[in-house]
């Protein structure tokens, strides 16, 4: 069970911080290719024998069907993904997550509802938790992972110490602290860990 | 002496009186570097200011207060909750206007200004004007729009420490959306 990824939103509705924890399925292919192995339609390839792949190139520059058709390079490991979203397209959906929050208390048939607090896919859940003060900490999830509401707050208290402490981080500003960095990800770890032990949340 | 602070948060246990040491080297910089009390005044305004716009979403993090529904709510959880939490001091809550919105924080003791004594040439600064700025600049955080000052003070001969805040209005732009 995982978490995905983790989003934090300013006030405005910018995106300020983004990390991503999901891992792709690998696939070693041996002599012949199979294309249909693992991998369906819409997905793309993320990394060749673990290095990243950058366009229709590897990384070294060759043209990755070139390569591929080269059996001369065989075995290679391939990983396939959904191709990854770029930061632009992470900025806009944070953004319209932004919009479409406020629009969940609008909608609400009685007076001061919260925005939208889960988000549920057959997937994923998507949980969001917003602060007095306007920024929301998303956190995008495996639907039966437990414990996202403790993971949520431990991310505003990481927040508020790694980044807010930091004198030279401005606020509402993308942050780029290597301690939240480093402190979320061990906080992701052990909520993942805390997490197989409960029923789905 | 050192001063044991009880919060069960965790908690680094630190010697207050370095930090008393740290705000009076502060003040006494500033001093020497402006010549001017009122520019002191509000340059300690703006860093409390500063500072209490991110102390703001420590104390929320670490204290899970829900927002306020009233003035009143909002001077006891900054009296019974914030001052403890961070002074390690409980100021009490008097002199409420008749209207409801300006109070009175009396300070028995004022951490920041231990040990201190105001020279003759210095009569309109006002030493602990960094809280000022720092209660300010956190409401403003949570949509709250204030006025904070001192209006006694022990450090220029009187008997208390009395912060005066008054509430001006509700900050409607940017509210988080569910706050109408």
């Amino acid at each position: 069970m995982v978490i995905f990824s983790v989003y934090v939103v300013n006030k405005a509705g910018g995106l300020i911080y983004q990390y991503d924890n999901y891992v792709p399925r690998n696939v070693v292919l041996n002599l012949s290719l199979k294309w249909w192995f693992g991998a369906t339609v819409g997905h793309a390839i993320l990394s060749i024998n673990g290095v990243d792949v950058m366009g229709k190139n590897t990384a070294d520059g060759k043209d990755i069907l070139e390569y591929l058709k080269d059996s001369a390079n065989y075995p290679v490991s391939i990983r396939f993904g959904r191709a990854r979203l770029s930061s632009n397209e992470k900025l806009m959906l944070a953004s319209m997550f932004h919009s479409l929050f406020a629009i969940g208390s609008q909608l609400s048939p009685e007076v001061g509802s919260s925005g939208i607090e889960m988000l549920e896919t057959d997937v994923f859940k998507l949980h969001c938790f917003q602060t007095l003060t306007g920024i929301k900490f998303i956190v995008l999830a495996d639907p039966r992972q437990s414990g996202i509401d403790a993971l949520l707050r431990k991310i505003y208290e990481l927040y508020s110490d790694f980044a807010l402490k930091n004198p030279f981080y401005s606020l509402e500003m993308p942050i780029r602290c290597e301690l939240f960095d480093q402190n979320l990800k061990s906080a992701l770890e052990v909520a993942e860990k805390a997490g197989n032990f409960g029923a789905g949340s | 002496m050192s001063r044991q602070s009880n919060r069960t948060t965790d908690s680094k246990k630190m010697n207050s009186e370095l930090f008393t040491l740290t705000y009076g080297a502060l003040v006494s910089q500033l001093c020497k570097d402006y010549e001017n009390d009122e520019e002191v005044n509000k340059q300690l305004d703006k860093m409390g200011y500063n500072i209490g716009v991110r102390l703001i979403e420590d104390f929320l993090a670490r204290s899970s207060v829900g927002r306020c529904q009233d003035f009143r709510e909002t001077a006891d959880v900054i009296a019974k909750v914030a001052f403890k939490m961070y002074l390690g001091v409980t100021p009490s809550v008097t002199n409420w206007s008749p209207a409801g919105d300006e109070f009175s924080l009396i300070l028995e003791n004022n951490p920041l200004a231990d040990f201190v004594e105001l020279p003759d040439n210095h009569n309109t600064l006002v030493y602990s004007n960094l809280l000022c700025g720092a209660l300010r600049g956190a409401l403003e955080m949570v949509q709250m729009a204030v006025d904070v000052k001192f209006a006694q003070d022990t450090l220029r001969g009187d008997s208390v420490t009395e912060i005066r805040m008054k509430f001006i209005k509700r900050i409607e732009e940017n509210l988080p959306a569910g706050d109408e």
